[in-house]
């Protein structure tokens, strides 16, 4: 043992252990031990995530019978198409309406919420997370039958105020705004316990301060609440906007894409094109759509948020 | 500037639980006035309530000649320093500073004046650019009260400014607020928990405890004339001992008997406030400092000796402190450092019985 305290291996010995004591020395780092403790992880990822995505990319190129690459050629044909375009626009108009609507609804719930004392919070904000916890392909179910031309309830409420019957799956754009409808009932939930946990994070003494610097109850939403959560609001958005693309089972269950294909979203459509008319590889090519679409939307916000955090240092 | 003046003011939370049980405090114009009590004892409560962050259960808050009960505070003409700055995170100092300028509507140039004013009173000029989160807690405290000094209210409320600040800075800021006070004039109100703030920087110290208003008085006041067992013992540090002895009448005068070892004499001047007190058990109060090693040709008149040995002797470096049990209880002695005192060993005492003080067990009044 030498003074340091580190072993010295004998003279002969050293040459044999130097690649021993190598790899141990290399084993021992940290980042190599991070590494290996998140590599299920990331093996996970690669199984269900990039795998996927590869085979799809390569899938997209292949023609119909998958026996020959036809290049882009799939790309080609869906841009060319009236009912890709009329599915990029349902798309937008679907995440685009829907995020809007989740975020000024959740936003206005978190507030009520927030003012509920302490107390009674716990039951409002249970009974208000109930659509988000249950299963969307059963709850959409519950909204069929109550869309349903013939039984519907809500017309049937409707009727008692005196107003006429909405063909809330039949005329197009009801369609379009009864899937929206569905989506936003099953989401909003989500953006309430997102804003209200930031809602929690703001300290009552900024809202004092605000008051006694004289800001009224709306001034303080607008200089302290909304500044205050704008990077919870811009991540919840974004994230929502992703999986509000991706959205399938409520435009399955509820239209099934009709009428016409009217309500048709990119998920929906890719698996029309790619299982239903049995055309694989021309749906990995309208799934892929959605990359491009959401990395704008995800680079102008994510760039939002690490601008603010930059300031805020 | 303006008079503050709280009338039979009641803070009554659910349940009944009172937290400020009528107290009356008028506070002249241009005066500081500092709240201190320990936790719990209402003087947070009663600033918010003054400053309208807490409803008011009973009476009345009257600023600058206006009832204030029902107004909001962002129409009390106030401003507030608060425990942890509240700064809005999210604004460069000089947007904080101007703020309150900003929802009022005072004019661009108005405002960059003000704010560089402020600046220039608290010396963060360089700071006006950056965020609060690249400031330390001292500048953060600055900016907190540049915020406060720009928009030239009635009142500035502190709400325990200084106590996330480390020792060091605590004193440091301590004379800065000082000296702002002294460059503005504005009429103050200040909360602490700590007897050193409240006595440095007062013009008067209202002490609170249980929600009620002990004593109110100048700092040299509560010092040397506490009304209650309560004050003599939070003013001043360390605090007074209090030990439990029998006032008797001997044929040299009045004596304070605490053990029979230990009869002190009470000074002449005193025996006609003491007399109708004569074969009581009482309190015997004397500070610390009061309680000294003798001096070698003592002058001083109604200087008592009695010795004790000390169980804990505490080095200051300034002072030192010797602590001894006296029938079961502990006193707290504060001798020249120069003198060589060891624990266990016998040390001679001197008691100045000018500034001793007798408290009623029963009322806790000071008698």
């Amino acid at each position: 043992m030498a003074a340091d305290g580190t072993l010295v291996a004998g003279a002969p010995a050293a040459a044999g252990s130097g690649r021993a004591n190598t790899m141990q020395r290399f084993a021992r780092q940290r980042s190599t031990i991070a590494f290996l403790m998140a590599l299920p992880l990331i093996a996970l990822i690669g199984g269900l995530v990039v795998y996927p995505a590869g085979y799809a990319m390569w899938l997209s190129t292949l023609n119909r019978r998958m026996t020959a690459n036809i290049g882009l050629g799939n790309f080609e044909i869906l841009l060319e198409s009236d009912t890709f375009w009329m599915v990029i626009m349902q798309s937008c108009i679907f995440a685009v309406g829907a995020v809007i609507a989740k975020a000024l609804i959740g936003f206005w719930l978190a507030h009520m919420l927030h003012h509920i004392p302490a107390k009674g919070q716990r039951k409002w904000r249970g009974m208000l997370l109930i659509p988000w916890v249950i299963p969307p392909a059963l709850s959409t179910l519950g909204w069929w039958w109550m869309f349903d031309p013939s039984y519907s309830s809500i017309n049937w409420l409707l009727n008692i105020f005196a107003v006429p019957a909405v063909p809330w799956l039949g005329e197009p754009w009801w369609a379009r705004f009864s899937v929206i409808l569905v989506n936003v009932w099953y989401g909003s939930p989500f953006f309430m316990i997102m804003y209200l946990a930031a809602l929690k994070s703001v300290p009552d003494q900024l809202y004092e301060a605000a008051a006694i610097d004289g800001a009224t109850g709306w001034q303080g939403l607008r200089y302290v609440t909304l500044p205050m959560m704008q990077n919870i609001i811009s991540i919840t958005v974004l994230f929502s906007l992703i999986v509000t693309f991706a959205n399938y089972d409520i435009v399955r269950v509820l239209t099934n894409g009709g009428p016409r294909d009217l309500t048709q979203v990119f998920a929906s459509y890719a698996f029309q094109v790619g299982i239903l008319s049995g055309n694989l590889p021309r749906g990995a090519a309208v799934s892929l759509f959605m990359f491009p679409v959401l990395a704008v939307f995800a680079y102008f916000i994510l760039r939002g948020i690490n601008r603010r955090n930059k300031e805020q240092m | 500037m303006a008079q503050v003046h709280l009338r039979k003011v009641v803070k009554e939370y659910e349940g009944g639980v009172q937290a400020v049980k009528g107290i009356d405090l008028d506070i002249a114009d241009h005066e500081f006035v500092v709240l201190v009590g320990p936790s719990g004892c209402g003087k947070s409560t009663t600033l918010r309530m003054i400053a309208g962050l807490e409803e008011i259960s009973g009476g009345e808050i009257d600023i600058g000649g206006t009832v204030v009960n029902d107004v909001p505070p962002r129409d009390r003409d106030i401003a507030m320093v608060f425990q942890n700055y509240a700064l809005y995170p999210h604004m460069t100092v000089y947007d904080n500073m101007a703020f309150g300028l900003t929802l009022r509507k005072f004019d661009k140039g108005e405002i960059k004046r003000r704010v560089e004013n402020a600046a220039k009173i608290l010396d963060i000029g360089m700071l006006l650019d950056r965020k609060p989160k690249a400031l330390s807690g001292g500048q953060r405290q600055r900016v907190a009260m540049g915020r406060a000094i720009v928009r030239d209210p009635k009142v500035f409320l502190f709400d325990e400014p200084l106590s996330n600040l480390d020792a060091k800075l605590r004193v440091q800021m301590r004379t800065e607020i000082k000296k702002v006070h002294q460059t503005v004039r504005t009429t103050t109100v200040y909360v602490t928990h700590d007897q050193v703030e409240a006595m440095t920087l007062a013009d008067r110290v209202v002490v609170m405890n249980h929600g009620k208003i002990e004593q109110v008085g100048p700092p040299q006041e509560l010092y040397h004339h506490p009304k209650t067992r309560f004050v003599a013992g939070f003013i001043g540090s360390p605090s007074m001992n209090f030990i439990p002895a029998r006032l008797e009448e001997t044929s040299g005068g009045l004596v304070v008997r605490m053990t029979d070892r230990a009869v002190l004499p009470v000074p002449a001047s005193r025996t006609a406030r003491y007399a109708p007190h004569v074969g009581r058990d009482l309190l015997f109060g004397i500070r610390p400092e009061h309680l000294t090693e003798p001096h070698p040709n003592e002058h001083r008149p109604n200087i008592a000796h009695f010795e004790a040995a000390p169980e804990v002797v505490e080095p200051m470096g300034m002072e030192t402190l010797l602590h001894f049990w006296v029938e079961g209880h502990e006193i707290c002695a504060r001798f020249d450092p120069a003198v060589e005192v060891a624990p266990g060993r016998p040390a001679a005492m001197a008691v100045d019985m000018d500034q001793m003080h007798m408290i009623d067990p029963k009322t806790d009044l000071v008698l």
